[in-house]
């Protein structure tokens, strides 16, 4: 195989991987927006949407699609419980007591996890597993182009979604301004816990589209370290700055993997993390604001 | 119940608030010299980790406590000051200078992320000291020729005027005596301009800054205070553990340093001991009752790790003082018995606290 090729190769790859990253820096960026809050366990929601849809469709031998498309309603749900019932609670609390809350619910979700459904990694197939597309030399799996593909698509329906219908509306305005949003009746809170579930349910999506390249175990969850990366590359407050950044990370951690030392590939994320923070910490789509005191 | 009627400023100042003060803590102090000759050594060993911790929660609550900087990569620099300790006393370097080695190298690396980190408000800075935690764990899982990877590291005897300082007792008195002047350096920190400046950087920066702070220049040095303490119980934890493994360095200890501070109570030095009994005591606690527990819940291999994040979510919801905070409370109940009044510690909002307009 040429080199080009095998460039090619690695590109496709990573832009999958980093398709992963970005639809997890999606669901941070959302919530973020809204409430200028960081869900550290949000790699551990994804988790759980994985094995929600391990559920449905191996233990209740559910149709793949339908069995995803419940996993991803099961996991927004229970985004929007998630802040009914416990983040709520700590509004007006400084904000590290937040992070640290999160933390918390992270742990408590993989030992939850891995009391229901073990400690080893599990699978099931999918309509993209084991296929791929030659072109002349060039092999492209299936997997790959699914996540990219179920990418673009997800992000197209959320975009019509915040841009053409009412409620999409309504999130943005009260993202932008609590107190307006409230004076023009708009129900903030019930609002702001759509926002979970939206979050939530991208990240089960994450996890769906994750299935056929890597297997769901209770570790997963990890991922979304390797996600901050991408939210801060991309601005942390702008949604189409999480995919790029997701892609960036993705595409880089391949390039490093292949041509680096052993060791280096498991550090890019973190390293590029640091000098996005260190020399352009408004990342590539700034949209953040300087306190007005 | 005593009532203080303050007089002067310097009243303040103190260290010790009243001659009780200096009565109760020389008793206790007492007491903890005598402990190695009425407990057993395995105890004692416990007693010393739970020291070792204490110096660490200094720091971290000097850093997050008082300045209000969240760190997610404490454990950083607990492996710095470690395998410092470690390389220099296989290096034959005497014990009375790796000691100091270690916390002199774990301040630098606190400068080398305190610095980048200084314009970053809150959320942005725990997600910097994230990775930089994880770099440095990957960085000592790598780096083969200086810390031997997975295979481990020794971690050689030291020796004080020639006496060996070895076994449970050893480390204990030499935890002990470092943590009590980690204490009184952090106590003394609190009452300078410094100490005050950081806890005005943590209530307000803006404000911090328009009364003249330099406010980079206090928070770099708080990382580097923080750090250093941090570093010199990595080097008596190298000594506890006897063998270092890298992997013993990750978010999941960072996270047992910040249960320390939130659970100990955000804001006080008291509360640091607190959390330290709380965070090593747990698992033994959950140890000894593993084997009545119905079923197989004793055996999760989560079980310890998920109950950490519990307490760390529960304090959070419903005791966000901490341990300390709850005993004052009780203090004050007992103290005004028939007149207590619930209002008195209730929780304040605010609701204004944004980073953005």
């Amino acid at each position: 195989m040429t080199d080009a090729l095998r460039l090619l190769e690695l590109i496709v790859n990573g832009a999958a991987g980093g398709c992963i990253y970005g639809l997890i820096a999606l669901g941070f960026v959302l919530i973020y927006k809204a409430t200028e809050v960081i869900n550290f366990a949000q790699g551990d929601v994804m988790m759980l949407g994985g094995f929600a849809a391990f559920s449905f469709i191996t233990w209740l031998g559910l149709n793949y699609w339908v069995g995803a498309a419940l996993a991803v309603l099961t996991t927004a749900a229970f985004g929007y419980l998630l802040d009914v019932i416990v983040i709520r609670r700590v509004i007006g609390q400084p904000q590290f007591a937040v992070v640290m809350l999160t933390l918390g619910l992270g742990f408590i979700f993989r030992a939850v996890a891995g009391i229901a459904w073990g400690y080893d990694s599990v699978g099931y197939d999918t309509p993209f597993t084991n296929h791929t597309i030659k072109f002349g030399n060039f092999v492209l799996g299936y997997d790959s182009l699914s996540i990219i593909g179920g990418t673009v698509l997800l992000c197209a329906v959320l975009y019509l979604f915040f841009s053409r219908t009412r409620l999409g509306v309504a999130m943005q305005a009260a993202s932008q301004n609590q107190l307006a949003a409230y004076y023009m009746g708009i129900p903030v809170r019930t609002i702001f816990s759509l926002i979970w579930a939206i979050s939530a349910g991208v990240s089960g999506v994450a996890a769906i589209l994750l299935t056929p390249v890597s297997m769901v175990d209770v570790n997963m969850g990890f991922l979304g370290i390797k996600a901050f990366a991408a939210a801060v590359l991309g601005g942390f407050g702008s949604i189409p700055g999480a995919l790029v950044g997701g892609v960036v990370i993705g595409i880089a951690e391949q390039l490093a993997g292949f041509y680096l030392p052993a060791g280096f590939q498991d550090v890019t994320a973190n390293v590029v993390l640091l000098a996005t923070l260190i020399l352009m910490p408004h990342g590539l789509f700034s949209q953040r604001i300087v306190k007005r005191v | 119940m005593r009532t203080l009627f303050k007089t002067g400023y310097r009243q303040d100042l103190r260290i010790w608030r009243h001659p009780g003060d200096i009565l109760w803590y020389g008793l206790l102090g007492l007491v903890l010299l005598a402990l190695p000759r009425l407990l057993g050594e395995f105890y004692i060993g416990e007693l010393g980790a739970v020291y070792i911790f204490a110096i660490a929660g200094v720091g971290l609550m000097l850093l997050t406590g008082y300045t209000g900087l969240v760190n997610l990569g404490h454990a950083a620099f607990l492996g710095i000051g470690a395998y410092t300790n470690a390389v220099l006393l296989t290096a034959g370097w005497p014990y009375l200078l790796t000691l100091p080695a270690s916390a002199l190298l774990a301040a630098i690396a606190g400068v080398a992320i305190g610095i980048p980190t200084l314009r970053m408000s809150g959320l942005y800075l725990a997600i910097a000291t994230l990775a930089f935690g994880q770099i440095v764990a990957s960085v000592l899982e790598k780096w083969d020729s200086v810390t031997h990877g997975f295979n481990g590291l020794p971690v050689p005897i030291p020796e004080i005027f020639g006496f060996p300082i070895q076994g449970a007792t050893g480390v204990y008195y030499t935890a002990l005596v470092l943590l009590v002047a980690v204490l009184w350096i952090a106590a003394n920190i609190l009452r300078t301009p410094f100490g005050r400046a950081l806890v005005a950087i943590r209530d307000s920066e803006v404000s911090a800054r328009s009364m003249g702070i330099n406010v980079a220049l206090y928070k770099t040095i708080a990382f580097a205070v923080a750090a250093a303490m941090t570093g010199l119980a990595g080097a008596l934890f190298a000594q506890y553990v006897n063998f270092l493994a890298p992997d013993s360095f990750d978010v999941l200890l960072s996270v047992q340093f910040l249960t320390i501070v939130f659970v100990g109570g955000i804001g006080s030095l008291q509360g640091v001991i607190y959390g330290a009994l709380f965070v090593r005591l747990l698992p033994q606690g959950i140890a000894l009752v593993r084997d009545d527990l119905p079923g197989h819940i004793g055996h999760l291999p989560g079980l310890e790790p998920s109950l950490f994040g519990l307490f760390l979510v529960l304090t959070i919801l419903f005791q966000p003082t901490g341990i300390y905070g709850g005993w004052l409370r009780a203090k004050a109940w007992f103290q005004d018995f028939p007149l207590h009044r619930a209002s008195g510690f209730r929780r304040q909002r605010t609701y204004a606290r944004s980073e953005r307009t």
